[in-house]
């Protein structure tokens, strides 16, 4: 079965986190309020767009090793 | 208690569910044959198949249930994992795989069928398939009220989308389907739950202000100060905890009867390991399995500890009330997602939370479909057809099991304890059957005879047993005692153990004692690669120690007894 769980996986986590990490930075910051003040958005969204990216990295890798 | 959604987070639920669809659509293609369908060509990676292993059985009862117990009963809670499923998860990969896999049974029961006899794998089979079906509605049933009491949206449309989605990618892509969305649920479950743990943990101040504002909860209850952070100080009587259990019914119980009940003869679970692409694959199935699995009290309980911490409001714990007055323990996930949360991240929260409910309930129509295929209708109903006949009826099996369980989540609305429900179903159906496998890998002498009538004899003894003993306080009915009240546990939890522990020793010496008084309905040759004894041993082919099953087992069990050490 030719089918690389890494895209889906990496593409879903890229995406969700660029989505956090520009709502983090342009989306209304009074509602940080709720999470002690801290920009959660911005900070989880890039943990989420590194693991994205290096689900694809290592799904890249792996495709030009073949 | 209401949670307003933005806009954004409209958007996160929506690209999940284009992704599980999507991966659906993509898999469509490689589905030839029943054997694609149901047990994905036995062709994934042991990491997908280990990962897609934990996250079958994230369904309701694992995320709310988890938490509302953390709760109720703080780190006690843990022993569901540190001595309940780790070490059967780990005894399944050593030790029972080998016969699973190498037997080529396509189902638990269809092993049944090859090492005993058409009866008990028509028991076994039938009992489960009513289970699954159960189990899925539950799911469903948990997921649309909760949706509904957060966000307003309508039951029947919840429960219609998520059904709905659910039927949808594995009609195209079957088990492989729903094993690839499972990881990719079980990353979500991490990615959503973890910032929650984080900032609520942080509010309250970390690990040992936690442990301090936890006395209070434990002394205004009658117990010792540590009772919500000590898993193992508090055992010494039934009274003493919360959960009403001494450590004889607690490790022989749960730990034993239930946990290896479950973990190793659910073929819900072992299902994910047969899809494995090799014998080493299946066998470090639950293994890799395990790993992530022993720490994730941190996601699941720690959310229900930290509620219970959190400044009283009027009195009563940060949760909402139930109709009677108690605090609704089921709520406690949601209420940190209402109170931490902002928009953006509460979109990646309440999409692991669907997630997590729509894996639960993937992993049980998928089981359901197998079982029903090959063990019902293709051993009973339709023998000797093509193979094609039983690919369209795998996916006939997939709607009906999908809207049976429509039908039970509707049925499911009439009970609330989730986990105390499932508990007493997996007692009277699941505890035996540890007995009958055990029996039946290691023992050659057990015999069909003896594995049927102890299976029955089993799970009779343990409605009889249910039928003579009561929680104390409970009314006699449905709690138990309705046939006497002889027997008076602390909890309901306590009774749902020795429940257990009586049908798995009814069941071992029933099944021991008819064996031997039958004559051996298998020959030796016939039982090759079914029994331990009669099985040649394969020498170990993996080099590299990370691979090694045995190696990898044993490294898990060291670290959860470090945990349960460190957490005593």
């Amino acid at each position: 079965m030719n089918f690389d769980l890494r895209l889906p996986i990496g593409a879903l986590f890229t995406l969700y986190g660029t989505l956090l990490v520009l709502y983090g930075f342009f989306g209304d910051r009074a509602q940080y309020a709720r999470s002690l003040g801290l920009n959660v958005n911005l900070g989880w969204g890039l943990v989420l767009l590194v693991f994205g990216l290096g689900m694809l990295f290592a799904r890249a890798r792996s495709g030009k090793r073949q | 208690m209401h949670i307003n959604l933005g806009a954004i987070d409209y958007a996160v639920i929506a690209i999940y569910f284009a992704f599980v669809l999507g991966i659906g659509w993509a898999l469509k293609r490689s589905m030839k044959g029943s054997a694609d369908f149901l047990m994905s060509g036995r062709s994934l990676p042991a990491w997908i198949t280990g990962l897609a292993f934990i996250s079958a059985n994230l369904g309701a009862q694992e995320v709310i249930g988890m938490a509302a117990s953390g709760a109720k009963y703080g780190i006690m809670t843990s022993h569901f994992y540190w001595i309940g499923a780790i070490p059967a998860m780990v005894f399944l990969g050593l030790f029972m795989l080998p016969f699973y896999y190498g037997s080529k049974a396509r189902s638990v029961p269809e092993y049944l069928k090859l090492r005993f006899d058409e009866k008990t794998r028509g028991f076994n089979a039938a009992t489960f398939a009513i289970m699954t079906v159960f189990s899925s509605g539950i799911s469903m049933h948990a997921l649309a009220s909760l949706l509904q009491l957060l966000l307003g949206w309508q039951y029947g449309a919840c429960i219609a989308v998520s059904a709905g989605i659910v039927l949808v990618y594995i009609f195209l892509g079957g088990l492989s389907s729903a094993i690839y969305n499972e990881v990719l649920q079980f990353c979500l479950i991490v990615a959503g739950f973890a910032p929650l743990v984080f900032l609520g943990l942080k509010d309250v101040g970390g690990w040992s202000a936690l442990q301090e504002k936890l006395i209070p909860v434990a002394t205004g209850q009658g117990y010792a100060a540590g009772t919500w952070t000590q898993s193992w100080s508090h055992l010494g009587t039934a009274t003493a905890n919360p959960m009403g259990v001494e450590w004889f019914g607690l490790v022989m119980g749960l730990g034993f009867v239930l946990s290896f009940g479950y973990w190793c003869t659910d073929f819900l679970v072992v299902q994910r390991a047969l899809a494995a692409n090799s014998l080493s694959a299946a066998r470090r199935t639950p293994l890799i399995a395990a790993i992530p699995k022993m720490f994730f009290p941190l996601l699941v309980i720690l959310p229900g500890m930290i509620v219970i911490a959190l400044p009283h409001v009027a009195g009563h714990p940060a949760l909402p009330l139930t109709a009677d007055g108690t605090p609704d323990y089921n709520m406690s996930i949601p209420t940190l997602l209402a109170r931490y949360l902002p928009s953006g991240v509460l979109g990646i929260g309440l999409t692991a939370l669907i997630a997590s409910f729509m894996s639960g309930m993937a992993g049980n129509v998928t089981a359901f479909n197998t079982v029903w295929t090959y063990d019902l209708y293709q051993s009973y109903l339709a023998p000797g057809r093509s193979d094609r006949h039983y690919f369209w009826m795998g996916h006939v099996a997939t709607v009906a099991g999908v809207l049976l369980g429509i039908a039970t989540a509707y049925l499911a609305s009439a009970f609330n304890n989730i986990m105390d429900l499932l508990q007493l179903v997996f007692g009277f159906v699941n505890a035996p059957l540890f007995a009958t496998f055990l029996l039946g890998m290691f023992w050659r002498r057990a015999t069909g005879h003896g594995a049927f009538f102890g299976l029955l004899g089993g799970t009779v003894c343990a409605a009889v047993f249910h039928g003579l003993s009561l929680p104390s306080g409970a009314a006699p009915g449905l709690k138990g005692a309705w046939l006497a009240p002889d027997f008076v546990f602390r909890s309901e939890m306590g009774q749902n153990f020795y429940v257990a522990i009586v049908a798995w020793s009814a069941c071992f010496i029933l099944t021991v004692l008819i064996s031997l008084v039958t004559r051996p309905n298998k020959s030796d040759a016939q039982l090759e690669g079914l029994v331990y004894s009669l099985t040649p041993r394969q020498a170990e082919t993996e080099q590299r120690w990370y691979r090694k099953p045995v190696v990898v087992g044993t490294l898990v069990l060291a670290v959860t007894l470090l945990l349960n050490l460190a957490f005593r």
